[in-house]
């Protein structure tokens, strides 16, 4: 089911409110998005802890309702 | 947490493979853009890995996304550890990462990059 960026990225940046979040959809379908997420919560976080707090502040949207969102998660450079 | 049944499937299957990759189709005919993209990256290295399938048993198919605390397939295992989906695996493989981890695992690879 599609799901609107905004939506998105209104959920990350509640779970991590410094995020600075860029979305792509990637294919104009509103089901495949590329998301960078840049928060300085991942700092000292391997890839997939960084990785699990954004699905974590997707609450359980993603595999279902958001097939697809190829994520990369950035720290920001101080 | 080692109340799900599945838990013990997969556990068996992470200790008598080295690296595993639990996908949507198989190594030959995969079923997703994603899965492939990781087939893809462990063909390039040489690295031999056993695929399984998850579209073929549902409670495989929740039970590894819990068993991981990981919402997505595909997932890959190297020696046990998750080291991640799609993403992870490709910017790991892209840095080197993935390389020396499967190095220090020892697990061959024919690296030709």
């Amino acid at each position: 089911m599609p799901m609107e960026a905004a939506i998105i990225e209104a959920l990350i940046r509640e779970a991590l409110p410094d995020a600075v979040v860029g979305i792509q959809d990637l294919a104009g379908d509103g089901d495949h998005y590329a998301a960078t997420v840049t928060s300085a919560a991942f700092a000292g976080k391997s890839k997939v802890q960084q990785h699990q707090l954004v699905y974590a502040a997707l609450k359980g949207k993603m595999g279902g309702e958001l097939h697809a969102l190829a994520l990369t998660t950035l720290i920001p450079t101080a | 947490m080692s109340d799900n049944p599945v838990f013990a499937q997969i556990e068996k299957e992470l200790s008598e493979n080295d690296v595993v990759l639990f996908m949507k189709g198989t190594s030959v005919f995969p079923q997703c853009g994603f899965s492939a993209a990781v087939v893809q990256v462990l063909g390039k290295l040489g690295v031999a890995f056993k695929g399984i399938n998850i579209l073929d048993d549902a409670d495989l198919r929740q039970g590894i996304k819990d068993y991981a605390n990981w919402p997505t397939i595909p997932q890959l295992y190297v020696k046990g550890e998750f080291v991640g989906g799609c993403d992870i695996v490709r910017e790991m493989a892209e840095s080197g990462e993935l390389q020396t981890l499967l190095k220090d695992s020892g697990v061959a690879i024919q690296d030709a990059a």
